[in-house]
């Protein structure tokens, strides 16, 4: 099958056209080594199939960044039988500098002119026929989005596999010419492939070349030293740059006859910047868009509806007013059900409802007939609690998570087709450099708060690899919303407990965020001063035109990570949610345990085993006998966050079977929804104190997540070394970071200890990069 | 008048002479058409001062200040102070 690649600027079209040519045959795969998509499918309406690869969208073959070493490797090593070159035709001069570039390699070349619509609303002409005659390549007038001139388009690229071309290069007006061409034929000796490309990339001094044509350097060098150019001295990179650039606007440019005279007017961006970058009304604009989008994901009071209904004294009715439901508060018939998922007394957002469909009516729906069947077959007791309680119920909780994640998914994928992702970054730059990262690692962290998962995603729009895996390591400190539960659950016992119920949990709550916050910025400077360090990324970033985002990249999009996660959820989680319910039901002489019998499992073992290692963060040794219980809880919240409240619920049972726990009621424990009580059970049963019961929050704040967001981290660090430090990384932040909590909450005095040590370890790391290398390190938070 | 961007005020224009700067840094603000002879019209700078945006070859880039100051112009005279807030 004959392969086309398509080449590009980022935002030209290049996925909308991927996706016209392609339809629903595309899918996604990770290249080796580096977490940049390559997608490829299949186009079908040509003399035979012919596979599309999408390269990396890129604004030239520089050896500086990956997608442009991967784009430029692939058209070298994997020898595409052509290579259709998408040009936005609303931005000329600066595409067509990739395509002299492409044009200099041996590969068969088709230009695609898109975007041409848009230029013909501004009243501006192109010249194609006489850019392909300038060229020496077909040129095709494309729309991708309208699908117009696609048949053609591939038509040419097909004619064109079928020829051989030669590479051709714009700077043969230049002073260096010479000296191309002279290391050309020095490397056609060699038998190198693609001789000429390799030729100007060896005069530029890349540094991929220099490392694979040693012998021809000294070529080079020899000229350099005989050579100075005026203005560029011998600065042949910016000389070449130069070059093509003259030659564009001298030969290239002049195809296109602007309507409007004037050098520099506004477009329709432009005026749509005016307001939503700002410089008074851009951050408020994007506060309220963040809310918004917040606010359609997880609302369960869709735009204040049922608050105004308060206000105005006519309180909107809820099923139960309504007599919907029966006396056990089931919704009396099905059409009740599908209503219950809208509303109940207040209207639910759109992400909530999706989500209530999906869970209530969907797969809870599904599985508890599955479920049922189960039952039902006489299995032993053990293989129907595995089925049913392990691989079930443990699907059901991490597909659980998948409206959540497609909703916020969806709506960042909007801001980015739409170009305000950029904008968001030009905004909050200023900010964000002082950490050692860039405005764009803003919006990743901000949709931690929503879900981790989607949020380690969309940490792909971030350019440099470190900054990207310091992103995907603090997202989760960015407390998502499965963990507010085990906030609000701790922080009410607490007030009930130990303040006979007169105080705020929210105060709690809230100061339990915001450390949130504090470690992620601290982690963040400690990764970019020690084992991440760099410099910070530049932040040199074309702000695209906007457009309306497309409905069927959107669909596309969607589709994509759908895919993902699911096919991720029926591996790796699911393995792990396995592993969990066999160790919570077996016991070590393997005989099956019923869930109150939880405290005779093997992780129960484990966790007496373990115990003592979290002394300094108030929930080991000190609780005595049932001190297990935090551990155990933490370790099944790796499956699902809310399992640590319900897993307290079960632990109180169990304890109240043993006759542990007097005057409770397993029943009572059961039916409270907040998990006050189940928290409240524990801390009867094991004396914990409140600084114990913060750091047991902070602990499962900054710990390793749940299995579905370290499943995404994993994939999204690509490497497994990165991955695997990962791991350590959280795992020692929430240690130390539950420490300082319970030590300093028992005994204000160490916080003199802990302010030392702080204190200690920046100067020794302050010490330590000063002796090798400058680096501008940033004050440690206060 | 020469002066480096960074020190433009806003809906000024100039014309490229020198680029300098780290070679990465220089070899992106090449890529990204920022080259003697390039046209360039500061157009706003971000909420907070930095980084900046201005209209190059046609079409809207943005870069910090840091890297606006490896990047030296001549001023278009008739563009400064008083017409620029046009």
């Amino acid at each position: 099958m004959k392969r086309f690649a398509l080449a590009g600027n980022p935002n030209c079209g290049k996925t909308t056209l991927f996706n016209s040519l392609t339809g629903s045959t595309a899918h996604v795969g990770n290249w080796p080594g580096v977490t940049v998509d390559k997608r490829d499918g299949v186009y079908k309406k040509c003399a035979e199939p012919i596979a599309i690869i999408d390269l990396p969208g890129i604004y030239s073959l520089s050896p500086y960044t990956p997608e442009e070493v991967i784009a430029r490797n692939y058209i070298l090593d994997e020898k595409p039988d052509c290579v259709i070159n998408i040009v936005d035709a609303t931005n000329l001069e600066r595409n067509l500098y990739l395509t002299t570039q492409i044009l200099e390699m041996d590969v068969p070349m088709v230009i695609a002119l898109n975007m041409m619509d848009a230029v013909e609303r501004q009243g501006d002409k192109i010249d194609a026929k006489e850019l392909e005659k300038r060229l020496g390549v077909p040129v095709v007038k494309i729309s991708a989005l309208k699908e117009q001139g696609l048949a053609e388009l591939m038509d040419k690229a097909f004619n064109e596999s079928k020829k051989e071309r030669h590479g051709s290069t714009v700077l043969n007006d230049t002073p260096i010419a010479h000296l191309i061409g002279d290391v050309r034929i020095a490397l056609s000796g060699q038998n190198v492939g693609n001789p000429l490309f390799h030729a100007i990339k060896l005069v530029e001094g890349d540094e991929i070349e220099v490392e694979m044509h040693k012998e021809t350097v000294p070529m080079v060098e020899e000229f350099k030293g005989t050579f100075n150019d005026e203005i560029f001295g011998t600065d042949f990179e910016a000389l070449v740059a130069d070059g093509r650039y003259k030659y564009i606007s001298k030969y290239f440019a002049p195809v296109l006859t602007r309507k409007s005279k004037e050098k520099f007017a506004a477009t329709r961006s432009d005026r749509a910047d005016k307001v939503l970058t700002n410089r008074w009304a851009g951050i408020p604009i994007f506060l309220v868009i963040l809310f918004l989008i917040f606010h359609l994901t997880f609302s369960e009071n869709f735009l204040f509806i049922s608050t105004f209904a308060d206000w105005a004294k006519s309180p909107l009715p809820t099923l139960e007013d309504l007599g919907l439901l029966t006396a056990e508060g089931e919704p009396i018939n099905y059409g009740v059900r599908w209503l219950a998922t809208i509303y109940d007394g207040t209207i639910y957002s759109p992400g909530v409802i999706v989500n209530n469909i999906w869970n209530d009516m969907l797969v809870g729906e599904l599985f508890g007939w599955i479920g049922g069947l189960i039952e039902g077959s006489g299995m032993a007791a053990w293989a129907v609690g595995l089925l049913n309680n392990g691989i079930i119920e443990g699907l059901g909780a991490v597909l659980s998570f998948l409206p959540p994640i497609l909703t916020l998914f969806l709506f960042f994928s909007i801001l980015e087709d739409s170009g305000y992702m950029a904008r968001i970054a030009f905004i909050l730059d200023r900010m964000f450099r002082r950490f050692g990262l860039s405005g764009r690692s803003f919006l990743p962290m901000i949709m931690g708060f929503g879900c981790s998962v989607p949020a380690m995603i969309n940490t792909r729009t971030l350019a440099d690899e470190k900054e990207r895996t310091a992103t995907v390591r603090v997202i989760p400190f960015f407390s998502c919303g499965a963990k507010l539960p085990i906030l609000t659950a701790v922080a009410g016992a607490i007030i009930l407990r130990f303040a006979d119920g007169n105080g705020n949990a929210d105060l709690i709550t809230y100061s339990m965020y915001l450390l949130g916050i504090v470690v992620a910025i601290v982690s963040v400077l400690l990764m970019r001063a020690t084992t991440l360090k760099g410099e910070t990324p530049p932040f040199i970033m074309e702000l695209p035109a906007y457009h309306a985002p497309q409905f069927k990249n959107l669909m596309a999009h969607l589709w994509d990570k759908t895919k993902h996660f699911v096919k991720k959820a029926f591996t790796i989680i699911l393995a792990s949610t396995i592993l969990i319910w066999v160790l919570t039901h077996f016991g070590f002489d393997w005989k099956f345990l019923e869930d109150e019998q939880i405290n005779e499992s093997i992780l129960a073992g484990l966790s007496r085993l373990v115990q003592p290692l979290f002394t300094p963060l108030g929930f080991g040794s000190q609780l005595g006998e049932y001190g297990w219980v935090f551990v155990l809880a933490a370790v099944a919240g790796l499956i699902a966050k809310e399992n640590v409240i319900s897993t307290f619920a079960t632990l109180g049972a169990c304890l109240i079977a043993a006759g542990v726990l007097p005057g409770f009621n397993a029943d009572a424990i059961y039916a409270d929804d907040t998990g006050i009580q189940a928290v409240v059970a524990m801390i009867a049963a094991t004396g914990v104190t409140v600084p114990g019961l913060v750091s047991f929050i902070a602990f499962n704040m900054t710990t390793i997540p749940c299995f579905a967001a370290v499943g995404t981290a994993k994939s999204e660090l690509g490497d497994k070394k990165r991955f695997g430090w990962t791991l350590v990384f959280w795992i020692a932040v929430s240690y130390i970071v539950g420490a300082i909590v319970y030590t300093i909450g028992s005994w204000w005095w160490t916080l003199f200890i802990w302010a030392a040590v702080a204190a200690g370890v920046t100067c020794l790391i302050v010490f330590y990069n000063k002796g090798k290398i400058k680096l501008k390190l940033p004050k440690r938070a206060k | 008048m020469q002066k480096t961007l960074d020190q433009f005020a806003i809906g000024e224009q100039g014309v490229v002479k020198s680029v300098g700067g780290e070679g990465k840094i220089k070899r992106r603000l090449f890529d990204m058409g920022i080259t003697p002879g390039a046209e360039i019209m500061l157009r706003k700078r971000a909420p907070l001062g930095d980084p900046i945006e201005i209209t190059v070859r046609n079409y809207e880039l943005s870069l910090r200040l840091a890297e606006a100051q490896c990047v030296a112009l001549e001023v278009r005279d008739e563009t400064t102070a008083g017409e620029a807030k046009r």
